[in-house]
C-alpha cells in the first residue's frame, strides 16, 4: 500500500527517526537554540560545544518530532561535528536548497560528502507540507550559531 | 436534541440513501494519487453539495447587488435573499425570532463579537468567564484577551480522563457566583464529546451565569433547538455545515443584543450618523457592520435546505451507526490510542499510533487517498491535558462518510503501523 513512500521514508530516515544519534542535552554547551514548529507541535533544542578554534566540537539535540524532523536533526548533529562555523552555515544553506528542490546544482565539491549523507532527506521536496519538518533542525542550527554565549535563541521553520 | 437509538435509529438510517447523497457532492467523485478520495476531514471543513454551489452561482448570475441600500429590483431581490437566509437559520435553530440571528464571518468572529460586546460592554471587572479544557482556540483566546483587557477572570473546567466535562468541577467553579458567562463547546472538535449542555445550562442559570455554546461541531451533527435549550448565545460556522466559507452565525437573545454595544462600526449598523455621534440600528443590524456575506448567506441557506431535506435526525442516526462502527474498528488496532471515550459522542476521532508520529501517519494515509488531519487541531491545551503535545491524527465524518471508508482507514492504519515497525 505504501511502497512508493520508501523514497521519502528511506531506511536511513526510519533508523535515525527511531534511534536518533546524539539525542541528549549538552550540559556544557557553548551555543543553544530552540526550534519550534507551532503548526505541528514539533520542537527541538540544539546544543553546540565549540573547540578553542571556534569549530564545532560536539553537537546534540533533544525534543520531539516526526520521523523526518528527528532524522534530520540526528543527521545534522553527525554532519556538523568537526566543521567550522562557516562550513556549518554553508551546509545549512545547501541542505535547505536540497530539501526544497530535491537537488543542489550549485553545491560544488567542498561539502560533497556531507551532502551525500543528507541525500536521503531530499525526498521531502515532493511533499510541500513536510519540507519544514526537514528544515527545522537546520533553521535551529543557524540560530544556535548566531546566538551569543549564554543566550538561548528561538527559531522556527515557518 | 433528538436522543434515542435502537429501532428508531435503524429506520431512520435505512431511509438514508448514502449513494445518492454522495452523488450530490461533486468533489467526492475524484481520485487522489490514483485512489478514490476518502475524505475524513469534514470536522475542519465539509465538502459542498451541488445545491449549494448552484445557489451561489445563481445568486451571482441572476440576483446579485448590495443589500439594504438600493431601491431597485436587484438590490431588493438580494436583500430578500439575504433576509430569507436569516429566516432559514432561525428555523434551523428553532429560534423564537429571526432577529436573534446575527450573520458573522465564522464561529471565531461570532465568539469574538460576544467577548467584545458582551464581555467588555456588559460584564464587570471581578466577574469570571468559565470555559473548559477541551475548547477550540476560538473559544479560549477571545476570553484571554478579555481577561487581560478588562480584569475579568478566566476559569477552566477540567475534562475527565474519558474526555467528558467534569461537572463537579463546573459546579465548584460556579459556586462563588462570580461567573458571568459559561462558554463551552457543544461538541469537541477533537474528542467528539457531546457536552451535557442541558445540565450545564441549568447549573449556570442557578449560579446566575449566562451561557454561550460553541456549536461549530454540534450543529452539523444534531438538531439543536434554541427554544428548548435555553442558552443565551449559540454560534456555528457555515463551512462545516456543507455551506461556503466566509459566513458564520451568532444566535443571541434579543434582550442581550439590546444591551450589547456594537462590535464593529461602519455602514449598515447605524440609524443616524453625524460627525459628532451616531445612533445604532436595531438588532441584529447593529452587529452587521459593512457589506455582509451576501452570496455566502445564500449558500448557507441552500446548505440548510439540503440538510433539512435529509433531516437532522436521519443524519444523526447515520452518524451514530458510523461512530459505533469506527469505535469497533479503531479500538481493534494494536498500538492505537484513542483520545477520549465519552458516552455521548459524535463522528470525530483523534488518535495516536505507538510507532508513528501523527505527521508521518498523515503522509502515509494521504498516499492511500485518505485525507485526515495531523496536529493539535486548534486545541493545544487539550492535547497537553492528555499528554500528547506532539499532536494526534484526527478523522472526522460528514453525512457522506461511509462505513467502507472507515474500513479503509482502519486497514491503512494497520498497514502504516507495519510500515514503521
Ligand atoms: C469547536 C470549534 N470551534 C470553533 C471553530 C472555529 O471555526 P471557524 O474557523 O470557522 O471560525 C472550530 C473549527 O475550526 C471548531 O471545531
Amino acid at each position: 500500500m505504501f511502497d512508493d513512500l520508501r523514497d521519502l521514508y528511506q531506511e536511513v530516515i526510519l533508523d535515525h527517526g527511531r534511534k536518533p544519534r546524539n539525542f541528549r542535552r549538552l550540559e556544557d554547551a557553548d551555543r543553544v537554540a530552540r526550534g519550534d514548529n507551532p503548526m505541528c507541535g514539533d520542537r527541538l533544542e540544539l546544543f553546540l560545544k565549540l573547540a578553542p578554534d571556534g569549530s564545532i566540537a560536539d553537537a546534540a539535540f533533544q525534543g520531539r518530532g516526526c520521523a523526518i524532523s528527528t532524522a534530520s536533526a540526528s543527521l545534522l548533529t553527525e554532519t556538523v561535528k568537526g566543521k567550522s562555523q562557516e562550513a556549518a552555515h554553508a551546509l545549512s544553506d545547501q541542505f535547505r536548497t536540497l530539501a526544497m528542490t530535491g537537488a543542489c546544482p550549485e553545491c560544488g565539491a567542498t561539502l560533497a560528502d556531507e551532502m551525500e549523507r543528507l541525500q536521503p532527506l531530499s525526498g521531502v521536496h515532493e511533499f510541500p507540507s513536510r519540507v519544514k519538518c526537514a528544515t527545522l533542525a537546520w533553521h535551529t542550527l543557524n540560530a544556535a550559531l548566531d546566538a551569543a554565549p549564554g543566550q538561548i535563541k528561538e527559531a522556527s521553520s515557518e | 436534541m433528538v436522543g434515542g437509538g435502537g429501532v428508531n435509529d435503524a429506520t431512520l438510517a435505512s431511509s438514508f440513501d448514502i449513494e445518492r447523497i454522495r452523488r450530490d457532492f461533486p468533489i467526492l467523485a475524484q481520485t487522489v494519487r490514483g485512489k478514490p478520495l476518502v475524505f475524513l476531514d469534514s470536522g475542519a471543513s465539509a465538502q459542498k453539495p451541488r445545491a449549494v454551489i448552484d445557489a451561489m452561482v445563481r445568486c451571482m448570475e441572476e440576483r446579485y447587488a448590495n443589500v439594504h441600500r438600493g431601491a431597485y429590483f436587484l438590490s431588493e431581490a438580494a436583500t430578500e435573499a439575504y433576509e430569507a437566509a436569516r429566516g432559514a437559520v432561525a428555523r434551523f435553530l428553532n429560534a423564537a425570532d429571526p432577529r436573534e440571528i446575527v450573520f458573522t464571518t465564522n464561529s471565531t468572529a461570532a465568539i469574538n463579537l460576544v467577548a467584545h460586546s458582551w464581555g467588555r460592554g456588559v460584564m464587570q471587572p471581578g466577574q469570571a468567564v468559565l470555559i473548559s479544557e477541551l475548547e477550540h482556540h476560538a473559544n479560549i483566546v477571545p476570553w484571554q484577551l478579555l481577561r487581560d483587557d478588562k480584569g475579568i477572570a478566566l476559569r477552566v473546567a477540567r475534562v475527565t480522563d474519558s474526555g467528558e466535562i467534569d461537572l463537579d468541577d463546573v459546579a465548584a467553579k460556579l459556586a462563588d457566583g462570580k461567573v458571568g458567562l459559561v462558554a463551552m463547546a457543544h461538541m469537541s472538535n477533537v474528542l467528539g464529546t457531546v457536552a451535557p449542555v442541558e445540565r450545564i445550562i441549568r447549573m449556570a442559570q442557578a449560579a446566575g451565569a449566562k451561557v454561550l455554546l460553541d456549536g461549530s461541531q454540534a450543529a452539523v451533527h444534531r438538531r439543536v433547538d434554541m427554544q428548548a435549550l435555553g442558552a443565551d448565545f449559540y454560534v456555528f460556522t457555515g463551512h462545516k455545515l456543507y455551506g461556503p466559507t466566509g459566513i458564520g452565525v451568532l444566535w443571541a437573545r434579543l434582550e442581550h443584543q439590546e444591551r450589547m454595544p456594537p462590535f464593529l462600526g461602519g455602514g449598515d449598523m447605524i440609524s443616524m450618523v453625524t460627525m459628532e455621534r451616531s445612533e445604532w440600528a436595531p438588532p441584529p443590524a447593529k452587529f452587521e457592520a459593512g457589506t455582509p456575506p451576501i452570496i455566502e448567506a445564500v449558500g448557507l441557506h441552500a446548505a440548510i435546505d439540503y440538510v433539512s431535506a435529509i433531516g437532522m435526525p436521519a443524519i444523526e442516526a447515520h452518524e451514530r451507526q458510523l461512530v459505533d462502527h469506527a469505535m469497533r474498528r479503531l479500538t481493534d488496532i494494536d498500538g492505537l490510542t484513542l483520545l477520549g471515550r465519552a458516552q455521548d459522542r459524535g463522528g470525530v476521532f483523534a488518535f495516536a499510533l505507538d510507532n508513528a508520529h501523527p505527521h508521518d501517519l498523515a503522509t502515509l494515509l494521504d498516499r492511500a487517498g485518505i485525507a485526515v488531519r495531523a496536529g493539535r487541531h486548534c486545541a493545544e491545551p487539550l492535547h497537553s491535558r492528555f499528554g500528547v503535545e506532539g499532536g494526534t491524527v484526527r478523522a472526522s465524518f460528514g453525512l457522506y462518510t461511509t462505513a467502507q471508508e472507515v474500513d479503509f482507514l482502519a486497514e491503512a492504519l494497520t498497514k502504516a503501523r507495519e510500515f514503521f515497525a
